[in-house]
């Protein structure tokens, strides 16, 4: 290691490894942050939910927007994976089935960033009992 | 570099260590190998999450998932079913001890709630033998700007500004203290950490340097800035071995990253810290003894003036704040003192660490604002008295406190408010008594302590506490006079005027703030050699109800020392001279026949 040798240098590193931490401290306030789910059961991992879950992350992180990606069971669309559930804060959940890559782009450029909904919305056919 | 989706916290405090915390994470590192899972998500060894009542805690992040209690073998099945399937393991999260509802997210759980985390802020949320994670949570920065920013006058002006007060008892402004050191001149200056922590059940400044050991680094180097020193010496007890591991690694590291050494960030500034080990003596914590242990002489307090900020560490001058106090200074000076002073009450500013511990649900660690209120720490952090037993007392500052009772469960929480009630904030023990304690016992229990732990050097702690010990003892076996309680007071009084140093001078304090609060059951002690709570053993009297005797030998096949006789299906019988009254009769019988006087 080389030694820090002004305030400057401590300030780059500091930057440097606070996105090793960073998602703790998204942990602290996960309600205003966009939350994603990516569905990883057996059949989304088959479907490719893994890969899409890595371009997800690093492509939030490369374009700097604050957002928590989750892992999350089966979802039960089965037939749609891979499946993700999208929530903008303050905002009710949105399901987008058949997300590749294309798609995870689209969901980033136009929901995410616009607030514009896209087709292939999987409609929510069920309430959950616990909050 | 590798990019983590999901970070699993194991918590690696001493208390958790002993439940095998490692292991949990090994087995954690194992399983997630198996998946293929090592590069996505990471398991991190992290200091006390403060909740020791339900450790080893295992925290996952970013959903906040709080396991509690958790054991190597179900490491498996976390992985599994929450990692793997997205389903959080119901039979490990937190329940409510009131309303027995599942708390699947940290942040809804009371404990939390109501605590503020300033000296315990990376405590539970960074692997304490990394700095870099230190570093990325502002680490190391508030020593970059004092030291490329700001004069030493600027920073003591913001210290002083900040209220900050010495958390270690005294409750001296921190400033002051630096601005005193200062001002004293000579070619060598020292600043001191003191972490000898003695206080029966205190374990906040070993937590802090379990957990966030650079937070103290760091304060030094700025405390050396400020007062005129290059050299640091931590003062901790040899009996805090993993509070010692993590500071030399932290201490090693902070070397390499050219944060402590010379020249530090081009500034020109030295300062290095070394580590003193002391044997674990209470009176150690005392400045003067302290410093004399470290140069090797016996541990006595001397007599203050000089103060060690004028003749200390080798007759240098010398700058002395506890762990704790140090643990703020960054924050103080990162966030500004005017942030730091709206929290708390208009003397005594920011947070205090407090070491739940007694009768009560949560027992932990905890960090509040100054100026809470005794009920919500016991009601809403702590969860409620044990198995709903009545609140009596609450003993505060240690073997120097005193007991606060009901009168003081709304009144807030400060330095001034617990002096005038009779005890003091101490270093922060909080125990917690229900009605099974007795207070003549307590008394005696940190009598016992204080006797242990005299250093002997004053005639009035050394023979008069054993004295004072004597009458206790006395009291509670029964054979105590109403002139003993008379007895009790005047020579607590002679004590506390005639000692030299602060042990001797507070070592009566448990005994007149019982008498003060509790002279009910000193009374009933001597009186009718009876114990209101049940708790001395030699005042009880074990007999056989013959009418509810069932005569199944229950009891007569558990008694220790034979003292029960009598024949099958009828009624037995307790042979009081041989009785040691250990009560496993009691705890036995199914019929409730044995009667307690």
């Amino acid at each position: 290691m080389n030694k820090i040798k002004s305030l400057a240098d401590l300030k780059k590193l500091q930057t440097e490894v606070q996105s090793k931490i960073k998602l703790r401290e998204k942990g602290d306030n996960p309600e205003n942050l966009i939350q994603i789910k990516v569905s990883m059961a057996t059949c989304g991992i088959a479907s490719g939910a893994k890969e899409i879950m890595n371009y997800l992350i690093e492509e939030l992180d490369h374009q700097g927007i604050d957002a928590v990606v989750t892992q999350t069971g089966c979802m039960g669309y089965c037939y749609a994976e891979p499946t993700i559930e999208l929530t903008i804060p303050g905002q009710s959940p949105v399901v987008y089935g058949f997300v590749n890559k294309t798609k995870a782009q689209d969901i980033i450029e136009k929901h995410i960033k616009l607030n514009e909904m896209l087709d292939g919305i999987i409609p929510i056919s069920y309430t959950t009992i616990d909050n | 570099m590798a990019e983590f989706n999901m970070h699993i916290l194991v918590c690696g405090g001493t208390g958790c260590k002993a439940s095998q915390s490692e292991l949990i994470k090994t087995n954690f590192q194992n399983r997630l190998a198996e998946y293929g899972l090592e590069d996505e998500i990471q398991v991190i060894l992290t200091g006390c999450f403060g909740f020791c009542e339900k450790g080893p805690i295992v925290k996952i992040l970013p959903d906040n998932t709080f396991y509690t209690q958790v054991t190597p073998e179900d490491v498996a099945e976390i992985i599994d079913e929450h990692v793997i399937k997205g389903r959080k393991v119901d039979r490990l999260l937190y329940r409510d001890p009131e309303t027995k509802e599942i708390i699947g997210d940290s942040k809804g759980m009371d404990f939390y709630k109501k605590q503020i985390r300033i000296a315990l802020r990376n405590c539970g949320f960074i692997n304490p033998e990394n700095i870099e994670e230190y570093i990325g949570r502002d680490g190391y920065s508030a020593l970059g700007t004092c030291l490329s920013e700001k004069t030493p006058d600027e920073v003591i002006r913001m210290i002083k500004e900040s209220g900050l007060r010495g958390r270690g008892g005294g409750g001296f402004p921190t400033g002051l203290k630096w601005e005193l050191t200062r001002k004293s001149v000579d070619d060598q200056k020292y600043v001191v950490c003191n972490a000898d922590e003695g206080d029966p059940g205190a374990f906040m400044d070993r937590s802090i340097l379990e957990g966030d050991p650079h937070s103290v680094l760091e304060a030094m180097a700025i405390c050396g800035y400020c007062v005129g020193a290059d050299k640091g010496l931590v003062y901790i007890r040899a009996e805090y071995p993993l509070a010692i591991e993590r500071l030399k690694i932290a201490i090693n590291q902070a070397r390499d990253y050219g944060l402590l050494g010379n020249d530090i960030l081009g500034t020109g500034f030295n300062f290095d810290v070394e580590i003193r080990y002391g044997a674990g003596a209470f009176v150690c914590g005392e400045e003067t003894a302290l410093i004399h242990s470290m140069e090797g002489k016996r541990g006595e307090p001397g007599v203050k003036p000089p103060f060690p900020a004028v003749k200390g560490y080798n007759d240098k001058p010398t700058n002395v704040n506890n762990v704790e106090t140090f643990a703020n200074i960054p924050v103080i000076i990162n966030k500004g003192a005017e942030w730091f002073s709206s929290i708390g009450t208009a003397n005594s500013k920011g947070t205090k660490v407090f070491a739940l511990a007694g009768n009560i649900n949560n027992v932990g660690l905890i960090e509040v604002p100054m100026g809470i209120t005794l009920r919500e720490i016991i009601y809403d952090i702590g969860g409620g008295m044990k198995d709903g037993r009545e609140f009596k007392a609450v003993q505060t500052g240690g073997p120097s406190g005193g007991c606060l009772t009901k009168a003081f469960l709304d009144k807030p929480i400060d330095y001034d408010n617990l002096l005038a009630a009779g005890s003091m904030m101490g270093s922060g023990g909080m125990i917690v008594l229900d009605d099974s304690n007795c207070m003549v016992a307590i008394a005696k229990f940190y009598l016992e302590f204080t006797l242990d732990e005299s250093c002997g050097k004053c005639t009035p702690c050394r023979i008069g506490n054993k004295r004072l010990h004597e009458i206790l003892e006395k009291i509670t076996e029964g054979n105590g006079k109403i002139e003993d309680l008379n007895r009790l007071r005047m020579l607590s009084n002679v004590i506390k005027d005639t000692s030299l140093c602060g042990l001797g001078q507070t070592s009566p304090n448990p005994v007149l703030s019982t008498l003060d609060h509790f002279y009910d059951e000193y009374l009933a002690h001597v009186n009718s050699a009876s114990c209101p709570a049940g708790q001395c053993k030699s005042l009880m009297r074990f007999d056989i109800d013959i009418e509810k005797c069932t005569g199944c030998t229950l009891c007569f096949r558990n008694c220790p020392v034979g003292a029960i006789s009598g024949e099958k299906r009828a009624p037995h019988y307790i042979d009081q001279s041989l009785c040691i009254k250990c009560g496993i009769c009691a705890a036995k019988c199914k019929f409730n026949a044995v009667l307690i006087a």
